[in-house]
């Protein structure tokens, strides 16, 4: 693998361990949201990861930009609720501001494109961080990101920092009171669990990081 | 879970293939999963659509017929239909005069028929959006995301539906929902959680003498968990939250919807409908119409919510104007 850039082969492999973590972790995703929401984020996710890994089964993309415009459309329509159509435009963002036609993309240019998506989210669900969203993993992932590709770091370390600020920002809205979606009709009595949105966004990531591990 | 299903991934596609064999005079498209009537689209007519997730009915698919929709775009359980769905259902009724969407305040069913709706302009349908947020028992704050749309949806249905049918225009029909919806408050308790066919369990834990007040559609938890009292008290605390969000004067006419939400029986609902009546009249407000029954419904939840509507000569009006569909049907 080259340490340096994102191609369609891996873009293809980081999506299909992302559709095999989601489906993995159904039940977790489920139970999150029963307890703050209405407990259907891991089987929707899961619905739409699975058709995700369908369509780029042999789909043969020249450009790793359309990988994730493919997913995003994919997610759009196969998820619905708040997920399908956050995710969706996340995904749909990345790949647009990914260089148009390119077999790869740089760390930079990655880094560029996830910004987008993070964009993208904000704009749709008009979450800012601390409202127990998919931005409070979704950010920190990036700060984490962008950092470790200005400190020239190669894509499995940056992949692997980036999941562990995931991963970091999604236990951290435990405490949270929700402030955006359903889980915001609870008000205080959604603090004390886990965001559903930022434990898939987590789950994502984390993706990455495993399929570019050496 | 006890349930009549085959497998929990099929429930939504084999419920519409129902659907479509017990009322023949509906259109099932069960590939694109959405309801129209029969002999859609009606060129002229304003179009009214809604959707949302499954597990509601008879709404929204049960409410599609002459006098109310024209169709219904039933999602997975508890989950909103997607943009596409959405989108074959608005053009397949479109008439050329638009198509109103009637959209309950969830995040997830704004966005997909947000999504829906830039979709179809790109078609050249127009479509206007009435947004349902009629449920009290959340705060409404800068903070929030709003009201969540229950109750009111079946009477903004009813009523626009009725508008619609008469030839009225895209902006009259909108703005009728919309008023519509402005005139109504609700509140709702539930006994028990319900268990979607996908989970498997119940989607909270509730002890045998608690009750979830506040409670939304979705089995989603409400926002305090109280003792159960009797239902005299539930239903004074239900009031003064609906009319401390929507006062009403001595003298004002109601409408009263008493919704179960799946799994308590008509006896409670009409006791319940009772206390309502009692309340109200010390209040000096007249019920001029009433509806009890199960037409919003959260699975096999236990619990029901109370919907009150003032209304105008209007209203009144158009709530009586014939209705025939598969969930409400009078006047013909």
């Amino acid at each position: 693998m080259d340490a340096t850039h994102l191609d369609v082969a891996l873009a293809v492999a980081w999506l299909r361990a992302a559709a095999a973590s989601v489906t993995a972790e159904t039940d977790q995703l489920t139970r999150l949201d029963a307890a703050i929401g209405d407990g259907d984020h891991g089987v929707n996710l899961a619905r739409g990861f699975t058709a995700v890994a369908a369509t780029l089964d042999g789909a043969g993309f020249a450009a790793v930009g359309d990988v994730f415009v493919r997913a995003g459309a994919t997610l759009i329509s196969k998820v619905g609720g708040a997920s399908g159509p956050l995710y969706g435009t996340a995904f749909r963002a990345v790949g647009k501001a990914l260089p148009p036609g390119a077999a790869s993309a740089d760390l930079a240019d990655l880094a560029a494109a996830l910004h987008a998506g993070l964009d993208a989210v904000r704009k749709l669900g008009g979450a800012e961080p601390g409202d127990k969203t998919i931005v409070d993993a979704f950010r920190p992932a990036l700060d984490a990101f962008e950092e470790a590709v200005a400190g020239g770091a190669a894509l499995p370390e940056v992949a692997a920092s980036a999941a562990r600020a995931a991963g970091e920002g999604a236990r951290a809205t435990v405490p949270l009171t929700a402030r955006k979606g359903r889980a915001s009709y609870l008000g205080e009595r959604s603090a004390g669990h886990q965001d559903p949105g930022a434990t898939s966004t987590w789950l994502i990531f984390q993706a990455l990081a495993d399929v570019t591990a050496p | 879970m006890k349930k009549f299903i085959n497998d929990p991934a099929d429930v939504v596609a084999e419920a519409l293939a129902g659907l479509a064999a017990a009322h023949p005079e509906l259109r099932v498209d069960v590939t694109g999963q959405y309801v129209a009537r029969a002999g859609a689209p009606r060129p002229g007519k304003v179009a009214l659509v809604s959707g949302g997730g499954s597990g509601h009915e008879p709404l929204h698919g049960g409410f599609v017929g002459p006098g109310m929709l024209d169709a219904a775009c039933p999602g997975e359980v508890f989950t909103s239909p997607v943009p596409d769905q959405i989108v074959a259902a608005t053009k397949a009724v479109d008439g050329g005069a638009g198509v109103v969407h009637i959209v309950k305040n969830y995040t997830g069913d704004v966005m997909n028929f947000q999504l829906a709706a830039e979709l179809a302009a790109d078609e050249g349908i127009t479509v206007e959006t009435v947004l349902v947020d009629d449920d009290v028992a959340v705060e409404n704050s800068t903070w929030t995301a709003g009201r969540r749309g229950t109750g009111a949806t079946l009477l903004v249905e009813k009523i626009a539906g009725a508008l619609a049918e008469e030839g009225a225009k895209l902006g009259e029909v909108a703005a009728a929902g919309r008023e519509v919806n402005a005139a109504s408050a609700s509140f709702a308790y539930a006994l028990t959680a319900c268990t979607t066919p996908a989970a498997g369990r119940p989607g909270f834990d509730l002890p045998d003498d608690e009750i979830e007040a506040g409670v939304g559609i979705h089995g989603e938890p409400g926002r305090r968990r109280e003792k159960l009292r009797p239902a005299r008290e539930l239903v004074r605390s239900a009031l003064d939250a609906i009319l401390e969000a929507k006062p009403l004067n001595p003298g004002d006419r109601t409408l009263v919807l008493v919704n179960g939400l799946g799994a308590t029986p008509l006896l409670e609902q009409y006791l319940v409908f009772g206390e309502v009546a009692t309340v109200l009249a010390e209040r000096g407000v007249q019920i001029s119409r009433r509806l009890v029954g199960n037409y919003v419904t959260s699975l096999d939840m236990a619990g029901l919510s109370i919907t009150v509507a003032r209304l105008t000569d209007e209203m009144i009006r158009l709530w009586d104007a014939p209705v025939r569909t598969p969930g409400l049907r009078w006047g013909v």
